[in-house]
């Protein structure tokens, strides 16, 4: 079946199926969302502990989506793998670290001899929060600003600067999509917990919240919005593969594709209606309709700059070594032979869904965390 | 491709071992307790005795505190690959990736989502789905290491690829080659085997000391008979696939068995060295006497090796210099091979800038000749392809002696515990205690044999490590490796503390 697929086709798959995975990731991340709002959502230590475990029965599915994230990259686009992860060492290092200390704070925070205190794990936890996101969403908008670095000719990376990645913060525009996302993950994580727990003055602090950092996110978000549709974007000829900047390039994208315009439409309607009822009309459904718009706009945002001739991984040093779809995948046997095994995705969602389902229809309460018979964080 | 420097290259491979030395101290212990857990919630459903539901849910917070470090020393194994070794990245990156993807499929959810049903899903579910939960938990670990040392045992064999001189990397040719490789299955089965008894060991060892304190002395008992009975059988098992092992590194890396037995003459009937003392001004070549003491097992090796006692064993001397009479090739003309291959490359880039497709294929033509060699055009001295010895030869052989020694520690649990006096037998209780860091000793140096024992290859034969890492400068990766180190070290002490606080509160007083 696949492997009558051309490459390109294959590409063009595999390219939809990371975006898939990256606005998966990012829904996910209400989590680390969740993370920064442990002190702010709760007034005594039992309403601390309901968040916590909340979120600690849905870290690891973010946190097996980020390795998800990287195993596919490396498998379907490795020349990106081997770019990006060697040479903007220290951004990508700096996340995983945030990660690393985040996988074990759940499990240790409330256990006896600790070693470092609960309050460690639970700074631990808003560092991940705080710092992984806004570095991933440096990292994201390296996408559409560029990064410093060259190929030689057996396409080995050198990084022309000695910051190894960090200089993506000396550019301004690299900021908006960081605290856009700081900002829409606390959101969505207070939308998750106003479903997951069953405790009203919780509810009641995170829609108060949600208001208030919806504010931020808004202008945010807007802005980079912005920039990326009116600036010029990095553009390759399919036949000569020949880089040159072409003005508002991303705008073009979705005018010319507009199945991903409406997707990226249809993503942002869907997060303003659930901030929306969640806020302003105290409904507790609407978790899975900020997810899923999270995941469409996130989506939306990956496939418009890896589809249409558009470059995904900018060099700012020499504009020619720019990284596409079609010069950094993995071969055709290997792309098709990976499209079997992606045929399980959707069966992974299914029992995910599933399990969650089975978990979260019954609602955490102050009872059940205070009781001593069960598994707590 | 261009040597990085001798300095960037050991830093980046220190910052690898100490991550994967981490990580594989908390691994082996979740594919082993994982099944044991299993097991031993299997029991409950099936009996209703709420005294077994309250062992299991004791090994299941030992499982937990576990599992956590293990998920957060596992992230950077993911990525280290594309942070620290670019150029292998690239090089091979269209057969490596693909293991790593398919375990993130396959394995990595099918953990994640049913490790919560486990832990919090006691009473929001069926006992039946929970049962089935805490298995799909130990089948998904297991899947994972299928798939990494699937990863691991290409690098160590490669096979299923072709080389493309326009993209300058290995391409898949064969996903079913790459993942039914004889190393890599043997590979599996043998540190899956490794961490089965490491659970089991830890089970029999925690379960003494309950016995030693008189606590929980009833279900330390239950334990110990699930953690014995399981341990004999796996360890068994490991023993027969480490044979396997050998058996394939003998056909495939004979440098590194060489190594792992400092045979420095290769002979017939060769036997193997239970246990000797390597001369340490022996070099390669000389006529030193190897060992300065040493008791050797007659004709062991030809048939380990090769399963036949009168298989001719090559020595270093043999691999580095040749032996004509038993038709070895000596790396130097070897490294001769891996210049005209490389060089092949230089040319055929070159035709293809000048658009000249008649240099272009006679160029090919040679490279895909000489590409098995391609590694060696990057080697200065025969020498080169000789790995640290002493550090090969003593690892494989505490390894070994621990395997047996393991064997011997459940019979005699297992024995004592059928007579059901084994609380008397103090030193037999302590002995079980002392073998769980001794369990984890095996298994790393297990690791060390493997990895040191195939230095200096990234990938065996095509790669050495001198070019495989990212060109970075050496003091970014000084600080991540002190980095890693401090952050790694502080949470392996934290673990300890916490997994001996609840194993102090044993069996109900903790959660």
């Amino acid at each position: 079946m696949f492997e009558n697929l051309s490459l390109h086709e294959l590409q063009i798959y595999w390219w939809i199926i990371i975006s898939l995975l990256g606005g998966l990731f990012v829904f996910i991340m209400f989590v680390q969302g969740g993370q920064t709002l442990l002190n702010e959502l709760s007034s005594n230590e039992t309403e601390k502990t309901m968040l916590v475990n909340s979120l600690g029965r849905k870290w690891e599915l973010g946190f097996t989506t980020l390795v998800l994230f990287g195993g596919a990259l490396f498998a379907a686009f490795p020349l990106f793998y081997s770019t990006s992860f060697g040479g903007a060492y220290w951004v990508w290092l700096a996340i995983l670290f945030t990660f690393i200390i985040q996988a074990v704070s759940y499990e240790y925070r409330k256990k006896e001899s600790n070693l470092f205190g609960s309050a460690t794990y639970e700074k631990f936890l808003a560092i991940n929060g705080y710092l992984g996101t806004f570095l991933l969403g440096a990292a994201i908008s390296t996408f559409f600003s560029g990064a410093d670095f060259r190929l030689d000719d057996n396409n080995f990376v050198y990084w022309t600067v000695p910051t190894r990645g960090l200089e993506a913060l000396l550019v301004p525009q690299n900021y908006l999509l960081p605290f856009a996302m700081v900002f829409l993950v606390r959101i969505v994580g207070g939308m998750y917990f106003i479903n997951n727990i069953d405790h009203e003055p919780i509810r009641a602090r995170a829609r108060k919240m949600i208001k208030h950092n919806t504010m931020y996110f808004l202008p945010f978000f807007l802005a980079f919005t912005a920039w990326v549709l009116f600036k010029d974007g990095y553009s390759y000829d399919p036949v000569t593969k020949f880089v040159s900047l072409v003005p508002m390039k991303h705008l073009f994208t979705f005018i010319e594709l507009p199945w991903i315009g409406a997707i990226f439409a249809i993503g942002v309607v869907m997060v303003l209606v659930a901030i929306y009822n969640a806020a302003f009309r105290a409904k507790n459904c609407c978790i899975f309709t900020i997810g899923i718009g999270t995941v469409l706009v996130v989506m939306a945002l990956l496939l418009n700059v890896g589809l249409n001739g558009t470059v995904y991984y900018p060099s700012v040093y020499n504009i020619q070594h720019s990284l596409t779809i079609q010069n950094s995948s993995g071969s055709h046997y290997t792309l098709a032979a990976m499209s079997y095994a992606s045929l399980m995705v959707p069966f992974v969602l299914a029992y995910i869904s599933y399990v969650w389902y089975l978990m979260d229809r019954v609602k955490i309460t102050e009872d059940e965390i205070t009781s001593s018979g069960e598994h707590h964080y | 491709m261009e040597t990085l420097s001798i300095e960037l290259v050991d830093w980046s491979r220190a910052q690898f071992a100490l991550t994967a030395i981490y990580h594989f101290l908390f691994v082996p212990l979740t594919l082993g307790l994982s099944f044991i857990v299993a097991i031993m919630e299997t029991i409950y459903v099936k009996t209703g005795d709420v005294r077994w539901r309250n062992i299991t849910k004791f090994w299941m917070t030992l499982f937990a505190i576990n599992f956590a470090i293990g998920v957060a020393t596992g992230l950077i194994m993911e990525f280290e690959f594309g942070t620290n070794w670019s150029n292998y990245s690239w090089f091979v990156g269209d057969i490596f990736g693909a293991p790593l993807a398919v375990e993130g499929i396959l394995a990595f959810f099918l953990e994640s989502t049913f490790f919560a049903v486990m832990f919090f899903g006691w009473n929001k579910v069926s006992k039946g789905f929970h049962l089935f939960s805490t298995w799909l938990v130990a089948v998904g670990s297991n899947l994972s290491a299928f798939w990494i040392l699937v990863a691991n045992g290409w690098m160590q064999y490669p096979v299923g690829m072709a080389f493309n001189p326009d993209s300058v990397r290995n391409e898949m040719a064969s996903f079913l080659d790459v993942a039914l490789s004889p190393v890599a299955v043997a590979k599996f089965l043998h540190t899956i085997g490794s961490g089965y008894v490491i659970g089991a060991l830890f089970v029999v060892g925690i379960s003494a000391w309950m016995i030693l304190r008189k606590r929980n002395v009833i279900e330390a008992k239950r334990s110990m008979v699930v953690g014995a009975s399981f341990g004999l059988l796996v360890s068994i098992f490991l023993a027969i696939s480490g044979d396997e092992s050998a058996y394939q590194v003998a056909q495939h890396q004979p440098v590194k068995l060489a190594a792992m037995e400092g045979l420095y003459k290769g002979e017939e009937r060769a036997g193997i060295i239970a246990w000797g003392i390597l001369n340490p001004e022996k070099e390669i070549g000389d006529d030193k006497q190897e060992f300065i003491g040493d008791f050797e097992i007659p004709y062991a090796l030809s048939f380990l090796g090769y399963h036949d006692i009168n298989a001719f064993v090559p020595g270093l001397d043999d691999l580095v210099f040749g032996n004509e009479k038993y038709g070895i090739e000596g790396a130097e003309s070897k490294i001769e091979k891996g210049k005209i291959a490389v060089q092949a490359l230089t040319d055929y880039k070159a035709a293809k800038k000048a658009g000249d497709e008649t240099a272009m294929n006679a160029a090919n033509v040679k490279l895909q000749e000489y590409m098995p060699y391609f590694g060696y055009g990057y080697l200065e001295k025969p020498t080169d392809i000789v790995p640290p010895i002493a550090l090969t030869f003593y690892t494989f052989h505490i390894m070994v002696g621990l395997g047996m020694w393991f064997i011997v520690l459940f019979i005699v649990v297992l024995y004592l515990l059928m007579a059901n006096d084994i609380a008397r037998y103090k030193k037999v209780l302590w002995l079980s205690i002392i073998s769980i860091p001794l369990g984890y000793v095996a298994a790393e140096a297990g690791w060390i044999v493997a990895e040191v024992g195939r230095q200096p290859w990234a990938i065996q034969d095509l790669m050495p490590v001198g070019i495989a890492a990212t060109q970075i400068d050496v003091g970014n990766v000084q600080l991540s490796f002190w980095l890693f180190a401090v952050i790694f070290t502080g949470l392996l002490i934290a673990e300890i503390k916490i997994m001996l606080r609840q194993i102090s509160l044993g069996i109900n007083g903790g959660h």
